[in-house]
């Protein structure tokens, strides 16, 4: 998109100043997250740059917070509660997800717009209503302040994503070759697992990510149902941001980043890779 | 299964019939087997996500304390028809209702539930149960003795209101209206409403981060829906890496950024713009909300808005150029209506998550950028009145159902589409 040689004046300026906006956009969006970064290296108990980093003096830079966050109780115990929960809700979510989607994009089901709406309700309805609903009901069952409700509800959340994911690469799916498998005498399992399953498995990790990701990163339902025993990370920066702020919250940020960064590129690599062998080449 | 067919080469009507159940079995059959394959989802949902939120909606109009703590009076009142002061067997029921509560020290439950319809009532109903083991029938005059708020008409017409076991009432204060001992309803004077106001702030606020992203999001998608895409794919990660960062990161990060001695003030200090001692305040009130949150939705605004962009071809731009429209008109008639869809869907989108915001508000929107979601937090975890968070969540879902149900009306459930 470059400026045609007919532009006059007036449209050069609009073009730059157009293209200066975008920029500004961009930065915008950036910038929060590669700010946090340095400033998790930072010698002093600050959330500012200090006048030594400014001029890149190494003593004004330390580890002091990774090392803070690695030898503290409460974040280790955190990070192996956030594991063990967002393991089992993922996993839960993946497998009842692609169940679902298998059958949503069966044309025979009925009422499917209307189940569509159910299963995709835990993304559209606010999380602190949510939270507030699974409060009450969770308590009442005698399954709040545990690591079963917590994975459930995680699960919930986490359903919607994997269903949306999977239903998407299956709309681009074959479905004469699975009957073509059936044809040469497959049995319907076997099918399943050696066409269906290896050509719908980008959506499912996918959306087994995003699954992942929403149980990693989720912290309202988590202060209303879960319990001191099942802290996680974000309850715990959830907590560290409103009680005492120190850099240790940027060190675990700055893991955080390092985290979504290989997530999004794992999700890229899957949607390229789901685009090629469904024969969308972009 | 054989089939035979005669000499026309038509199947013979025994063998249409045959086929025709066939194939009627099979269809059922796979209707049978697609919703087999949708049903535990179905049900994990309806049992862990829907009742849930079922539940709350009893709750919001649940009200069982003052009539299973004080059931005999409860039940005496039935009948009273509130124009004069109960009689005697009222008043007897009530001391029974004090001398069993006080035992099972339970009372205080219907005590509490009373004084958030009228204050006062807690120490009035408290007051008396401690001194009921000293009173002797006639309970009427005794009790009035020892506390001469039993004669007042009024605090009786309360607890027959909220003798029963189902209540309005907590709407009623969800709207700002107070009900009168008569049963009459109006708003609160206009210096005490809270909720009302705090709807019309979180609507507010949530049509100004739309209206921040649209302006924003619209001129980036443009940019990279006119790139060529190789480009436009190394740009969009600077669109996802936010999208795919922890929330509470990046509210964290815009602490740093934004605090009186974060670093844009400090820069702006640096570059001599503002002095030192006149850093400006812009986190812990509504401005710190509106910035922190048009960030975190940004990407939910530009992803739809790009992927309708990328659908219009950009030769129509260019002959509506060559027919003689000058570029203002090009964009306006030609462009900006093909584009109508994708802004619709992010906007609603965009609008549907913030007005649930609950997480950035609380960090940091100090006292002026708090939205609805904070009020039903503090309601469940600060003030435990629990009736009244279920009503304003019940209220935020309604408004958010009926978004959502122009949402799928204008782009269709099955168009959600992530990345």
């Amino acid at each position: 998109m470059a400026v045609p040689s007919y532009a006059g004046p007036l449209e050069r300026t609009w073009y730059y100043a157009f293209r200066v906006f975008c920029a500004a956009v961009f930065i915008f969006l950036i910038a929060p997250i590669l700010v946090i970064v340095p400033l998790s290296f930072n010698a002093e108990p600050y959330f500012s740059f200090t006048q030594g980093m400014l001029t890149l003096d190494p003593d004004a830079y330390s580890t002091r917070w990774y090392e803070e966050f690695l030898t503290s109780d409460r974040w280790l115990e955190s990070i192996k509660n956030s594991v063990i929960v967002a393991f089992f809700s993922t996993f839960l979510a993946a497998s009842l997800g692609t169940l679902a989607a298998l059958g949503l994009s069966r044309s025979e089901l009925p009422y499917k717009g209307l189940i569509m709406g159910l299963l995709i309700s835990p993304m559209i309805v606010p999380l602190i209503i949510a939270a507030a609903g699974m409060f009450f009901f969770y308590s009442s069952l005698g399954i709040s302040q545990s690591y079963l409700g917590l994975i459930l509800a995680h699960t919930a959340l986490g359903t919607p994503f994997v269903v949306i994911t999977v239903t998407a690469t299956l709309s681009g799916f074959d479905h004469n070759l699975v009957k073509a498998a059936a044809n040469l005498g497959a049995t319907p399992t076997y099918t399943f697992f050696k066409i269906t399953m290896p050509l719908i498995m980008t959506g499912v990790i996918s959306g087994a990510l995003f699954a992942l990701m929403t149980s990693f990163d989720e912290v309202i339902v988590a202060i209303f149902i879960a319990g001191v025993e099942q802290r996680t990370i974000p309850m715990q920066m959830w907590s560290g941001i409103r009680e005492q702020i120190s850099p240790t919250i940027l060190a675990v940020a700055t893991i955080l980043i390092t985290f979504s960064v290989i997530m999004l590129a794992t999700v890229e690599i899957l949607r390229r890779r789901s685009d090629r062998i469904r024969g969308i080449i972009s | 299964m054989a089939i035979t067919v005669d000499a026309s080469g038509d199947l013979s009507p025994e063998e249409q019939k045959r086929l025709k159940a066939d194939l009627h079995r099979s269809l059922f059959r796979n209707k049978v087997r697609a919703c087999l394959l949708v049903a535990p989802l179905v049900v994990f949902i309806l049992v862990t996500f829907v009742a849930p939120i079922g539940n709350m909606l009893i709750r919001s109009v649940e009200d069982p304390q003052v009539n299973e703590y004080m059931p005999l009076t409860s039940a005496a009142l039935q009948d009273w028809d509130g124009q004069e002061l109960p009689d005697e067997a009222i008043f007897a029921a009530l001391a029974q209702d004090l001398i069993a509560g006080r035992e099972s020290k339970e009372i205080g439950k219907a005590a509490t539930r009373l004084n958030y319809e009228s204050s006062g009532m807690r120490s009035l109903i408290m007051g008396s149960a401690r001194k009921i083991s000293r009173i002797e029938p006639p309970y009427k005059e005794a009790l009035i003795e020892a506390d001469k708020d039993w004669a007042d008409i009024d605090n009786w017409k309360v607890i027959k209101r909220l003798s029963s076991p189902y209540t309005t009432s907590y709407y009623v204060a969800a709207l700002d209206m107070e009900t009168s001992p008569d049963g009459e309803v109006s708003f609160v004077p206009e210096n005490q409403q809270i909720y009302l106001k705090l709807f019309w702030r979180t609507l507010w606020m949530s049509m100004l981060i739309t209206a921040m992203t649209v302006l924003l999001g619209y001129p980036v998608s443009y940019f990279l829906a006119s790139l060529p895409v190789k480009k436009a794919n190394v740009l969009m990660i600077l669109v996802l890496l936010p999208f795919w960062t922890s929330l509470l990161v990046r509210t964290s990060s815009w602490i740093a950024m934004l605090q009186s001695q974060g670093i844009l003030n400090d820069l702006l200090v640096w570059l001599g713009i503002i002095a030192d001692e006149q850093r400006l305040q812009m986190i812990y009130n509504a401005l710190g909300t509106v910035i922190a949150m048009t960030h975190i939705l940004l990407p939910f605004m530009i992803l739809p808005l790009y992927s309708v962009m990328k659908t219009v071809p950009p030769s129509y731009l260019r002959a509506a150029r060559s027919l003689g429209a000058n570029p203002w008109t090009a964009f306006w008639q030609v462009y900006l209506p093909q584009t109508i869809p994708g802004i619709s869907a992010g906007a609603i989108l965009v609008f549907i998550l913030a007005i649930g915001y609950y997480i950035t508000p609380a960090l940091v929107g100090g006292q002026s950028g708090q939205f609805i979601g904070n009020l039903i937090a503090y309601h469940m975890q600060g003030s435990l009145n629990w009736g009244m968070a279920a009503a304003l969540g019940v209220m935020l879902l309604v408004l958010v159902m009926g978004i959502y149900g122009l949402y799928s009306r204008f782009v269709g459930v099955n168009n959600v589409k992530l990345g």
